[in-house]
């Protein structure tokens, strides 16, 4: 019988919940937010580190603790977000955002949020959602105005 | 009182019947028929209570205690006849039991009361609930967030200090902890009955026993019992106790508050407005004895009168024997989930009596994961910290997963619980 969780626990998913990319405090950063999920104790500080006098992003650290869904969200954001400008990351957080609200329908784009598309079965059980938001509404709180 | 013969334990065939009542229970969930394990978060209702709402929403629907017409007598009639029922199964006089939304208000109702009684309102009847500077109030480390918040909130307003008995390394605590805390300073001693997350039964008479020697007031919140074993609050001697009815077959919205007679009436109100007064002026108003002094604006009727079919329900099956279905069952949750690898069960030790329900971690894997995985095969369980984030931190936990039984609850769903569980740390890659 086929796994009924695929579509939610992707393998890509699973591995980064173990793997955790990007967990540990940036030993220099510019911004850092503490976010939290009440309803089931989740949380994750992201530190964000930017290139010397620009506006791209040199790193993002972060330590949490919580499901693989919201563990794992927060290794593939670590790993997509160096290099891009604020802008181009405050994109790509909507567009993961508006994924996640699609309720399954649609495509998701690739370009824009790579290996991020994995969360695309995330959709499907709206209890989730805000698991696999939880870093990145972290980080989007430490993006300069 | 039950006979001797009523007293053996609920048969399958039994259980069988009693499933066949509740609409709900005969579901397929992602494909499976549904194992429901989350009763003590809220229960499943059965024909009979949803019957008895619409009946009355059908036939005697009106206002209470207020009109002259046949169908406000007949709501009347039905919505007190409610409260008897009520105060007959917890062992109280209907004028003791205050309907509330739930027990969380009861428990609010009862603190901001108390801070009402702090400020002076109620006069000199009501100064032995007022608090302040040198006052102490008691709960313990394991209380649901309704149980600790109100009176976080009501020593904070009226310089009372709020203490708390700490739990072991299993999340539970004897009346000699409580003895070392207990002083002339304790005004009140709160905790529950049955921790929602342990299912660990509260020495009640020796905590009451303490409080007496102080002159402590003891407040209980018999949340978790109440739907699940036989009460009798005068025997108890509790001064106060809250239950909710969508944990005991009854809807959503209705909840009780129990108060000692005497208590009731010297204390304040803490909400104010129609149906609780006697003359009203433009500079003040006297209040209608208790229960109908906490009772302001319109009641959740239909809830209390569907309420009172729920209790019916119970009674029909016989709380002792409830009672004893359910920790056959938790006497297996604990011992079965216990040798499975990986998985630690909180609480009491398995030699140690528990209500019907476990709380577990499974090592390495989320409470929302387990709880995930469980569900896409039909087994509906609790995830999270159950609103006790102070026992959980204590324990060295952000989050259990909780399976909790019923009158209704089966063996077979208990073995798909276990059947499933073995399998979760290997599928996140844990084990």
């Amino acid at each position: 019988m086929s796994d009924p969780l695929a579509g939610l626990y992707q393998e890509l998913i699973l591995d980064h919940a173990k793997r955790r990319v990007g967990d540990g405090v940036l030993e220099h950063f510019d911004g850092s937010h503490y976010e939290r999920n009440p309803t089931c104790g989740d949380e994750v500080t992201v530190q964000i580190a930017f290139e010397p006098g620009s506006d791209r992003i040199a790193a993002l650290g972060w330590q949490g603790n919580g499901c693989s869904i919201s563990m794992a969200s927060a290794s593939v954001l670590a790993e997509l977000a160096p290099g891009m400008t604020v802008t181009e990351l405050r994109s790509t957080i909507d567009t993961f955002r508006e994924m996640l609200r699609s309720r399954g329908a649609g495509e998701p784009d690739e370009e824009v949020l790579g290996d991020a598309i994995a969360f695309h079965g995330v959709s499907k059980f709206v209890m989730r959602v805000k698991c696999a938001m939880l870093a990145w509404v972290a980080t989007e709180a430490t993006l300069p105005r | 009182m039950q006979s001797e013969l009523s007293l053996a334990p609920l048969t399958a065939g039994e259980i069988d019947a009693i499933r066949a009542d509740f609409p709900a229970l005969s579901q397929e969930v992602n494909g499976y028929p549904l194992a429901y394990l989350d009763s003590g978060a809220t229960a499943q209702r059965p024909a009979s209570v949803l019957d008895a709402e619409r009946y009355f929403l059908e036939h005697d629907n009106s206002a209470v205690h207020r009109g002259a017409h046949t169908l406000a007598g007949l709501a009347t009639e039905a919505f007190e006849d409610a409260r008897e029922t009520v105060a007959r199964f917890v062992g109280a006089r209907a004028s003791e039991i205050v309907w509330t939304s739930n027990a969380t208000d009861g428990l609010n109702l009862l603190a901001y009361s108390m801070g009402n009684a702090s400020l002076g309102r109620g006069g000199d009847a009501a100064r032995r609930f007022a608090l302040g500077v040198g006052d102490e109030i008691l709960v313990t480390e394991a209380e649901h967030h309704a149980n600790l918040i109100p009176w976080q909130e009501l020593a904070a307003r009226t310089g009372a200090t709020l203490r708390y008995i700490p739990v072991n390394d299993d999340g539970i605590f004897t009346a000699d902890d409580a003895a070392s805390l207990i002083s002339e300073r304790t005004r009140v001693l709160a905790f529950a009955h049955v921790s929602n997350v342990t299912g660990y039964v509260a020495p009640v008479t020796e905590l009451v026993a303490l409080a007496r020697g102080v002159g402590a007031l003891v407040v209980l919140d018999a949340c978790q019992s109440a739907p699940h074993r036989p009460l009798d609050f005068a025997a108890m001697d509790v001064d106060f106790a809250v239950f909710s009815g969508h944990k005991m077959l009854g809807p959503t919205g209705i909840g009780v508050l129990y108060g000692r007679e005497e208590l009731l009436n010297a204390l304040p109100p803490f909400r104010t407005g129609g149906s609780m007064i006697t003359t009203v002026t433009m500079e003040a108003a006297d209040y209608m004895p208790a229960p109908q002094r906490f009772e302001a604006g319109t009641q959740p009727v239909s809830q209390a009168i569907a309420l009172a079919a729920a209790i019916r329900y119970l009674e029909g099956v016989g709380m002792t024997r409830i009672q004893q279905h359910e920790e056959q069952i938790a006497e297996r949750l604990v011992r079965e989930l216990s040798a499975i690898d990986g998985v630690r069960v909180v609480g009491p030790a398995a030699d140690i009596r528990r209500s019907g329900l476990a709380s577990f971690d499974v090592a390495g894997v989320h409470a929302h994961d387990v709880g995930q995985y469980l569900d896409v095969r039909g087994i509906a369980v609790r995830v999270g910290h159950h609103c006790a984030q102070p026992l959980h931190r204590r324990l060295g936990l952000t989050a259990t997963t909780r399976a909790s039984a019923y009158l209704y609850t089966t063996d077979g769903e208990v073995d798909r619980l276990l059947e499933s569980l073995p399998e979760v740390r290997g599928y996140f890659g844990v084990a």
